[in-house]
């Protein structure tokens, strides 16, 4: 029976091979590309069928064949039958792999060619994108700015819109508060560096063939010193991939484990197979290599400091934000937007969503505040009490908050009381019990230049008012303070200050309106950090839930050797390097010390490099520029989509695509993993088929296509591909999410998205913290922290050892308690890089703050010749070139004879920068303000030791982790000076005193 | 007859700038005949976001203003254009017509709003065109409004009595009443913009500390008359906005319970923060 029904699906695949070669031209024109004879049998060979296609024709006969050039292979008809019979099982499929059930002979390539292709019969027919008349079609794709509807014309982007939704999609959600009613507009909004995608997809920077540097000689001298300086030459697929795969095997074979490194930037384009969690984590894994382990960029304090206090490990030290849109909206009086700017940062994926709500603020008649030294994108949107402290200094500010609490008894007792722990050993530390500093608000306006008199109104006035404090661009975190030299300390204070209040009280807790709308939470769409396709359950968020929504074969990378990023230039220059692990599964796992190199490996010598962000990302990344250039990297290629930043650097570089060129499946903001239910950032959740909306640009490929071909030709396509291609994992995902239940997979992917109906009538989100502040089990939709990490009762308290809100930090006191740059405690401690460090403020009198852009996104849509070009916000053309823009106050301009938009040098020892000035009254005197995250990289002379014009200050910043006994960027506040460029490529240091590095902050004493 | 207008809040633009990368995006690379030729890549902003910054720190507010074609019914490039190169649509839309308009450089200086750009390559001046070409392809509104996500940017059509109806209640005004040429660009919240303040900040020893006033009666007083009233919040803070700039002389009087009265006198140029006012 078992053989009959095989024999018929075998001539089934016959019928099914020539039908769909007559039905669909697309079909009909991949057989034409290649002479191949398949064979499929059973083991014992005694049942199968073979299939020859020639010249893009069929033919096909029962029997088995030795001469096939791809078999595969089942052990029986009847595994073979059940396999094979649609709908096909991808649970069963990967078992019979994993059990050697099913195995396939010949060679990669064939092997390839021929499963995609059988895949190809059920997918030739399907039909994308919606006909808009005049030749125009209407596709989706996703951006890392918000999802969008994509204009496409004889082959040509058109125009790139939001999505703009009609009659047949869910309603909005409403909410009522205050007598109002409030309901978001359908339709989708975008971030800038989202509607600037089209420029992006055309840009000029665009790589678009596999190119070599020229003297570059994998068989001879490949001059490392000339790397960023020598130009290159264009060369086939073939010989580049060749080099790349036979330079991975050299190092292995010559160097052994751990010779080769992969980087790759924090973000790439959206999409849940081509992310780099995904596709180039299978990749990195099957071929095994150094990771380069990644520091939490942008919530360093909080995941160093804050989880100290609160536990929230797995969200990088973010708490919970269920619910809270509507409490805010409801109950609060008053909203405390602390280092918080969500209308630059656009929710980092969540684009222009939380703007209309934070609009509603002044709807409802609800106080704001913003505590920032910049008179940020927010502030300005919403006007209200602008404090403006030094850059660094805010940890005393609100220390002095907490002396007026304490003195006026103006917080929470009975929450204190009896939810939190060491309330008293602080309070001695406040009040200068412990010390003989009272941290009084006249004591603090030494350090931040704030009046005392603020301090005290605001304190006076936030502890009588419900008050929500919303930290970070996501209100419970995210950029801002936390990543400067004192971030760690500023996370602290931030969590001991809203504990005093009550967190969970109505209108008392973590946010900004950025997070907690009332979407479905409950509704399964993976994140991108659940790792698309990599098989990774161990450096993705896999395990949770998607590896058994998704079966697919598992990838572990059994090279353990790591270098912290933070170090990676001392890791290849010096040869060695020490950090700490992120790894949030628990609190103490950050204190896993990694060192490099690793005992008994191999030191790196060959670089992968994924993208070009380090430069404009890093800190201090001259050191980067130097690392580039070391003969002790005997191979770097550069897989990128624009030829920015260290793509300039590489010996190959391979041209990938862009996600407008390859299909793909994403939803809006859904990251999982570290910041699990980022959806609850929009006011609708969308889920987009990504659609290829026109061929790669030149030879570019697919990141998914380059490392098969690479896997290909180590022996590892069948393993890294399953067989499949992008098209067909992206179907997997859809089948592994709840999305069929709404939706069919044909009508998906021709109207390109769907939008997530919302909770039914009565059904919502618990309110994040409630559950602790009244006591009861938590009741939130997450599934952290690990059962194991609840001291008593499974979800009963927090993660911490006492279970409670810990003033003092039962971990540090643990793991040591004498640490004086993270004691049990929060206290204040003046920044390393700060006003208080006496040689650097005389040399370099200016702090320089660099957060994360507004209008592009780390390096994505900077640069590369792109319409953000003409916003001068961003960039600002002057003689012919676009500079970065850099705010500076109209003290320190006048001071210097700097006019708005001249072009002005800043420095410091690490290097120089021409930005073009724009001058404000937005920044205090003596702070200056420009993104980080810059594209390009120009050196003016000496590569590495002259003048960048392309606007990299991170060159300039900090490289000093925020703590030795850490992994942590404090690079988001520097000192520096700045003065009127006069065209010179040197960069001219200040005569050199002790370095800053040596420099050693003590707590700051009485007056 | 309903006609185009679009409503610019002033008060909820943020300089985001996806008005303006959305008329790139709809217009690099793109001609639409009859409608527009394409714009040039870099340079041209036939929607450009004018800035005002007022006040001093802490006392700063930023506005934001987003300027382009006003689409006026007596529209001075009209009057200047050879060939019927600009005409104005039943719907109210002003077209300037990339063919008729060829050579026509001198139309960039008969706009008064500054929102007619030149274009080198194809010769040819070009303006925001209200999305004409969508619109008639059956698009609801312009890219500018559905883009903008602080709804800054409205776009109605209605008659122009129901226009009218909207200036008056929702306070619309022309961007420059006194150029006369009857725009179709409305906007609110100018004062932003147009207008000035004076602020100060109250404080006053309290207990050996010194401390914000909260709750002080502030009057404004203009040639000896009192024009405004206010209270200071709880940071001492106060504010007389809407006032306009260069406007003279005006006297600030202070009152709080406790203390003795405080008067400051100030010339007003530009928007004013008076700092500290130790009572």
């Amino acid at each position: 029976m078992a053989s009959l029904k095989f024999s018929l699906i075998l001539f089934g695949l016959n019928l099914l091979l020539r039908i769909q070669a007559w039905r669909y031209p697309s079909f009909r024109e991949r057989l034409k590309e290649r002479d191949i004879l398949a064979q499929l049998k059973t083991r014992d060979g005694r049942q199968g069928r073979w299939y020859r296609i020639r010249n893009g024709r069929v033919s096909s006969g029962a029997g088995v064949r030795n001469d096939a050039d791809v078999a595969l292979v089942f052990k029986t008809a009847g595994l073979a039958a059940d396999l094979l019979m649609p709908p096909v099982n991808q649970l069963d499929q990967i078992n019979a792999l994993k059990d050697f059930n099913l195995a396939m002979e010949g060679d990669e390539d064939a092997a390839a060619w021929w499963t995609q292709t059988m895949m190809l019969t059920q997918t030739a027919g399907w039909e994308y994108g919606v006909d808009q008349g005049n030749g125009v079609t209407r596709y989706t794709s996703m951006t890392n700015g918000g999802p969008v509807f994509v204009y496409e014309k004889g082959g040509r982007i058109i125009r790139i819109t939001p999505i703009v939704f009609d009659d047949t999609d869910p309603e909005p959600w409403t909410i009522e508060a205050r007598g109002k009613t409030f309901t978001p507009p359908r339709k989708s909004s975008l971030a800038a560096h989202g509607q600037n995608w089209k420029s992006m997809v055309y840009s000029p920077d665009r790589l678009l063939k596999p190119l070599k540097r020229v003297d570059f000689d994998p068989d001879g001298d490949r001059n490392p010193r000339n790397r960023g300086k020598s130009g290159y030459e264009e060369i086939s697929w073939d010989e580049a991939l060749d080099i790349v795969a036979n330079e991975i095997k050299r190092q292995k074979r010559e160097h052994g484990p751990g010779a080769i490194a992969m980087s790759h930037g924090s973000h790439h384009t959206w999409g849940n197979i081509g992310y780099y969690l995904s596709a180039a984590f299978r990749f990195i894994n099957a071929v095994g290599m150094t990771r380069v382990h990644h520091n939490p960029d942008s919530w360093e304090g909080w995941y160093w400091g804050a989880v100290h206090h609160w536990g929230q490990s797995l969200r990088v030290g973010q708490c919970e934000t269920y619910g809270t849109v509507e409490d805010l909206m409801k109950e609060s009086e008053m909203v405390v937007f602390w280092s918080s700017n969500p209308e630059g940062t656009s929710g980092a994926y969540g684009a222009f969503e939380g703007a209309i709500r934070r609009q509603w603020l002044k709807d409802l008649d609800i106080e704001i505040v913003h505590i920032d030294p910049f008179y940020n994108d927010t502030a300005q949107m919403l006007g209200g009490k602008w404090i403006a402290p030094k850059p660094t200094t805010d940890t005393a500010l609100a220390l002095a908050i907490a002396h007026v609490w304490i003195e006026e008894g103006l917080y929470d007792k009975e929450f204190v009381e009896t939810k939190t722990l060491g309330f008293d050993v602080w309070k001695a530390y406040v009040m200068g019990d412990e010390d003989g500093v009272a941290k009084t608000p006249e004591w603090q306006e030494a350090e931040t230049g704030v009046p005392a008199k603020t301090v005290r109104a605001l304190a006076r006035n936030w502890g009588r008012k419900k008050t929500y404090l919303g930290a970070g661009g996501w209100g419970n975190g995210h950029g801002g303070a936390c990543r400067n030299p004192t971030g760690i300390q500023w996370a602290r204070v931030m969590v001991c200050l809203i504990a005093m209040q009550g967190i969970g009280k109505p209108g008392v807790n973590m946010g900004n309106l950025q997070w907690g709308t009332p979407v479905d939470a409950n509704f399964y769409f993976p994140g991108y950090a659940e790792g698309g396709m990599s098989g990774d359950l161990h450096h993705t968020a896999m395990a949770v839930e998607l590896y058994q929504r998704m079966p697919q074969l598992p990838s572990m990378n059994t090279n353990d050797q790591q270098i912290p990023r933070l170090q990676l230039p001392e890791a290849i220059l010096e040869g060695k390097a020490e950090g700490y692990i992120w790894d949030g599964k628990s609190i103490e796992a950050q204190f896993n010390k990694i060192s490099y190199p690793k005992p008994g490996y191999s030191k790196v010598h060959m670089l992968y490099k994924y993208g070009g962000s380090i430069f404009g990302t890093m800190s201090d990344t001259n050191r980067h520029v130097e690392m580039y250039r070391s003969p002790e990297l005997e191979f770097i290629v550069n897989q990128s989509i624009w030829n920015e930043g260290e793509a300039k650097f590489a010996d190959i570089i391979l041209p990938a695509c862009t996600n407008m060129e390859r299909p793909d499946i994403s939803e809006w903001a859904a990251l999982g993993g570290y910041a699990h239910h980022g959806q609850t950032q929009l006011n609708h959740r969308v889920v987009v088929f990504q659609h290829k909306v026109i061929e790669p640009l030149g030879e570019s490929k697919s990141d998914f296509r380059i490392f098969h071909e690479l896997a290909m030709r180590l022996g590892l396509g069948a393993y890294f591909s399953e067989g499949m291609s992008e098209l067909d994992w992206a179907k997997r995902e859809f089948d592994a999410s709840d999305l069929p239940k709404i939706v069919k997979w044909k009508d998906f992917i021709k109207r390109g998205y769907v939008v997530i109906p919302n909770n039914p009538e009565g059904v919502k989100d618990p309110v994040s913290w409630r559950w602790f502040y009244e006591g009861r089990k938590k009741d939130v939709p997450e599934p952290m922290p690990l059962p194991s990490d609840y001291t008593e009762e499974y979800l009963k308290g927090l993660q911490t050892q006492s279970g409670l809100i810990e003033f003092e930090c039962q971990s540090l006191k643990r793991y040591d308690p004498d640490d004086t740059e993270r004691p049990p405690i929060v206290k204040y401690r003046p920044a390393y890089e700060g006003p208080s460090n006496p040689d650097l403020a005389a040399r370099y009198p200016i702090q320089l703050i660099t957060p994360h852009p507004r209008y592009s996104f780390h390096t994505q849509g900077d640069g590369k010749d792109t319409f953000l070009n003409d916003i001068e916000d961003h960039r600002v053309l002057v003689d012919g070139r676009y500079y970065w823009t850099l705010r500076i106050s109209a003290a320190d301009a006048a001071a210097r004879g700097i006019g708005h938009h001249d072009l002005v040098k800043v420095h410091n020892d690490r290097g120089a920068v021409i930005c073009a000035a724009h001058v404000t009254r937005r920044l205090p005197e003596g702070v200056c303000h420009g993104y980080e995250s810059c594209a390009v990289y120009e050196p003016a002379g000496e590569i590495g030791n002259s003048v960048d014009l392309g606007g990299c200050l991170n060159q300039l910043t900090p490289p000093r982790s925020q703590l030795k006994k850490g992994h942590s960027m404090g690079s988001s506040a520097a000192m520096v000076e700045m003065e009127l460029w006069d065209g010179s490529p040197e960069i001219n240091r200040a005569p050199t005193e002790p370095d800053a590095a040596v420099f050693t902050p003590e707590p700051v004493p009485a007056e | 007859m309903s006609k185009w207008n679009l409503i610019v809040d002033v008060a909820n633009c943020t300089n985001c700038n996806l008005c303006v990368l959305a008329c790139h995006d709809e217009h690099v690379g793109n001609a639409f005949p009859g409608y527009s030729e394409e714009m040039p890549k870099h340079g041209h902003k036939w929607i450009e976001i004018d800035r005002r910054e007022r006040g001093a720190g802490p006392m700063v507010d930023v506005a934001f203003l987003p300027r382009m074609c006003q689409h006026c019914d007596d529209a001075p490039c009209m009057e200047k254009a050879e060939n019927g190169a600009i005409t104005k649509r039943d719907d109210g839309i002003v077209l300037i017509d990339p063919v008729k308009a060829k050579g026509q450089r001198h139309l960039v200086d008969a706009c008064p709003y500054g929102a007619i750009w030149w274009n080198e390559e194809k010769q040819v001046p070009q303006a925001w065109t209200f999305d004409a070409h969508l619109l008639d392809d059956g698009w609801a509104e312009p890219r500018a409004v559905t883009v903008c996500a602080t709804a800054a940017l409205r776009s109605v059509k209605v008659d122009d009595a129901e226009m009218q109806r909207m200036v008056r209640e929702e306070g619309l005004e022309e961007l420059r009443p006194d150029l006369g040429t009857k725009p179709r660009v409305w906007y609110k919240n100018l004062h932003r913009f147009t207008k000035a303040f004076i602020g100060g900040s109250v404080e006053a020893d309290a207990g050996g500390n010194v401390d914000c006033v909260e709750g002080a009666r502030v009057t404004l007083h203009s040639n000896g008359t009192q024009i405004a009233e206010t209270a200071t919040d709880v940071y001492g803070d106060f504010k007389f906005d809407h006032l306009d700039p260069d406007s003279g002389a005006y006297r600030v009087e202070i009152a709080a319970d406790g203390h003795p009265a405080k008067s400051v006198d100030v010339t007003l140029g530009e928007s004013t923060y008076l700092g500290e006012i130790r009572l």
